[in-house]
């Protein structure tokens, strides 16, 4: 009983803290102005970008994803491994690793200047499909490679006795299971972009909806016109979202992808291509923030430490809060609760709390809380993917033993189920610490100067130009992200009994 | 006496009956067809299947709404009977309490019992360094200790080979005392070995128990078809 009641009461708080905050957005946009043209526009472009960012992403996956399951080579698993990483990796840090590579004085424009070409510019629309392919490449390399591994290798091997067309008969009906889903979920993820349009977009030609709402904010203070636009973002994310959970296939965070399948055709020298321009493409930027990041380590101004600080707490809280959360929520009515959190973008929550705050406490005082409590809305969705086959398969296994014992409440939780999840937890909670020490999100619609976290320090590095300063914050940043990861993984793996 | 009065068991769409009695401090196996509601029988016994008709009785009181660990019975399951996480002594002594670190009079008692299912010394192992035989004796010494008048043992000593099997059976039996057993079994070579009584299973009913060497010379009822030619060859 007892156990029920905490499902319910962390049921309510997830629905509650998604619901509050989006009811507070319609009621204040209901009265708001109709939308001008310039919001329209941004309209046009999330929609557009999303939808090139995608078309891309999976275009250049299919083939990268075909190589990486016909070719054994060295390196084949740590690549594999890398091409999870995008995901943990802070948005700004992976930003200004493109800006080393493409950017006005990066390597690629060096190496056009030299041949008299025309320099390409990173800023504007293309610079933010750039860096959502960058993003998301390896996500759709990763859903496409799966469904590729999913064909059994007795149909390869039967398909070559009989010299039968492959990608006819195997290799295209996989593509159209698997393609649709991952265009959905990267176009979904893309309409929701806020980081990467503010750093690399803006302007008339290359503003979100999401980066409209934060200069409504910001600049106009105009709360009725950032509403106006949350709904908005709130429906396309909302219709999309929708979509993808119907189109989407696959584990977004699978594993077992080791695995090579032998065949017999396709030339060795074009897969070698791709996999190398796609692992040269990934791996650059963050050789480029490594490389430029060690010298940067000595001129970090001292306002460092302090936002080191808050991230981590942030972080930790971060962890504590989303895991404390998701337990009771393990099920799939839990699951589908969390879900709504994902559908909701960061900044309508945050527009939503600031109107909920604003007549009590003047809402700087609660940038950080605020900021936590976004993170682990965002996180929880992923979380419950990770724990709920460990939960499910702890029941099937335990359960009855359990019962047959009497073990009920919180002696059930500590002696079957938490031992038995000990590596889903390690590796839920790594991804939840990562990802709140790398958001740059609704932490920049609240917090006053000098009292932000380290992206949103690190941002403000960039926009002073103080570009050696920001490669060290980034190296930090990203050390401080990966290092929670590996910390809080590899915790749920020592000792972890079969 | 344990004493099913039109006790219907059912769960996804499977139900089996029982209008049976089954004697106390003797041992009884369930046999038949695979698939025929065995398993679920027992596990309608120890509270797991919900009953959905009918009375359980166990002595003069009805057990049918009482919790899985309210109930007179004590489980040896086919599988997952050890938490591969906790030590031999941790598993064992959950019979008696659920704190991972046990008071030291409960330590004793399971020393105790480990010795006498021939596991001494092996207190501070987990299961995982076991060998199957072990991790049996694990079990069995689990539900010894939890001390019930009523033991269910669902096939529990399958995955061994036969010789083990027949240790681990005449352990049991020998250690059980003057407990009710009840034994799941596909082979009539175990009801023939250890059993007083059988009840046999087959199309959703559990048949009144018959003494094991009339069970196996003539099977009752729909039974015939499944032992009639391949039974009577075991008892010679």
């Amino acid at each position: 009983m007892a156990q029920r009641a905490f499902a319910i009461i962390a049921a309510l708080t997830v629905a509650g803290a998604v619901i509050v905050p989006v009811a507070a957005v319609l009621w204040r946009g209901g009265g708001a102005t109709a939308l001008s043209a310039a919001d329209w526009a941004a309209l046009r472009f999330t929609v557009w970008q999303a939808f090139w960012s995608a078309a891309i992403s999976v275009a250049l996956a299919v083939p990268v994803a075909r190589a990486l399951a016909r070719r054994a080579f060295w390196g084949r698993s740590a690549l594999i491994s890398v091409m999870g990483a995008p995901f943990i990796l802070p948005v700004i840090v992976a930003i200004l690793g493109l800006l080393a590579v493409f950017g006005g004085n990066g390597a690629v424009n060096l190496v056009l200047g030299g041949l008299g070409l025309p320099k390409m510019d990173v800023y504007g629309a293309h610079g933010v499909i750039l860096a959502h392919v960058f993003f998301n490449l390896p996500l759709a390399v990763r859903l496409i490679l799966q469904g590729w591994l999913s064909i059994p290798s007795e149909r390869f091997q039967l398909a070559a006795s009989l010299g039968a067309p492959l990608f006819l008969l195997l290799e295209w009906p996989m593509l159209k299971r698997t393609a649709p889903g991952a265009f959905a979920v990267i176009f979904v993820i893309c309409l929701g972009s806020f980081a990467v349009a503010l750093t690399l977009g803006g302007g008339p030609r290359a503003t979100t909806v999401e980066l409209a709402i934060y200069q409504a904010f910001k600049f106009d203070f105009d709360l009725g016109k950032a509403a106006s636009l949350a709904v908005v973002q709130l429906l396309l994310g909302g219709v999309a979202g929708l979509a993808a959970l119907a189109l989407a296939r696959g584990e977004m965070l699978g594993a077992g992808l080791d695995r090579v399948v032998q065949r017999w055709d396709g030339s060795r020298l074009v897969d070698g291509v791709w996999i190398t321009l796609a692992a040269a493409f990934l791996l650059l930027p963050l050789g480029a923030v490594l490389l430029a990041g060690l010298p940067g380590l000595l001129d970090l101004p001292a306002s460092i430490w302090p936002a080191m600080l808050r991230s981590l707490i942030i972080s930790l809280a971060a962890v504590v809060l989303t895991i404390a959360l998701a337990l009771p929520l393990a099920t799939r009515a839990g699951e589908a609760a969390s879900l709504l959190g994902i559908s909701v973008s960061g900044l309508v929550l945050g527009t939503g709390l600031f109107l909920l705050l604003q007549p009590v406490v003047r809402p700087q005082d609660a940038a950080l809380p605020v900021t936590l409590l976004v993170n682990v809305l965002m996180s929880l969705p992923f979380v419950l993917r990770i724990l709920r086959p460990g939960v499910e398969s702890a029941e099937a296994d335990f359960g009855r033993l359990g019962q047959s014992l009497g073990l009920q409440g919180w002696a059930l939780w500590r002696i079957v189920y938490l031992p038995r999840l000990r590596r889903p937890l390690g590796f839920a909670a790594g991804l939840t610490g990562a990802l709140a020490m790398g958001d740059l999100g609704v932490i920049t619609l609240f917090s006053r100067p000098g009292e932000g976290t380290l992206p949103l320090l690190m941002y403000q590095l960039m926009g002073a130009y103080q570009m050696e300063a920001a490669y060290g914050a980034a190296l930090i940043l990203v050390g401080l992200s990966l290092g929670l990861f590996w910390m809080f993984d590899k915790g749920g793996r020592v000792h972890a009994e079969v | 006496m344990l004493k099913f009065e039109k006790a219907v068991f059912a769960q996804d769409e499977f139900a089996i009956s029982a209008d049976l009695a089954v004697a106390a401090a003797r041992v009884t196996a369930v046999i038949g067809p695979s698939g025929a509601g065995k398993s679920t029988l027992l596990h309608g016994i120890a509270g797991f299947v919900p009953q959905t008709g009918g009375r359980l009785w166990w002595q003069d009181s009805d057990i049918c709404e009482r919790a899985p660990d309210k109930r007179p019975v004590s489980m040896l399951f086919q599988d997952n009977n050890l938490f591969p996480h906790l030590t031999v002594l941790q598993n064992v002594a959950l019979a008696l309490t659920p704190k991972l670190r046990p008071a030291q009079e409960v330590v004793a008692q399971v020393e105790d019992m480990l010795t006498k299912v021939g596991l001494a010394g092996k207190s501070q192992r987990r299961p995982g360094g076991l060998s199957g035989g072990q991790q049996s004796r694990v079990a069995l010494a689990r539900a010894l200790l939890q001390d019930r008048p009523v033991m269910l043992m669902d096939e529990p000593f399958s995955a061994l080979g036969p010789a083990l099997k027949d240790e681990m059976l005449d352990l049991s039996l020998s250690l059980a005392g003057d407990r009710t057993v009840i034994m799941v079994t596909h082979d009539p070579t175990d009801a023939v070995r250890i059993a007083d009584e059988v009840i046999g299973v087959a199309e959703g009913t559990a048949w009144p128990p018959v003494a094991t060497s009339v069970f196996m010379s003539n099977p009752p009822g729909p039974m015939r078809s499944y032992f009639g030619s391949s039974v009577s060859h075991h008892i010679d």
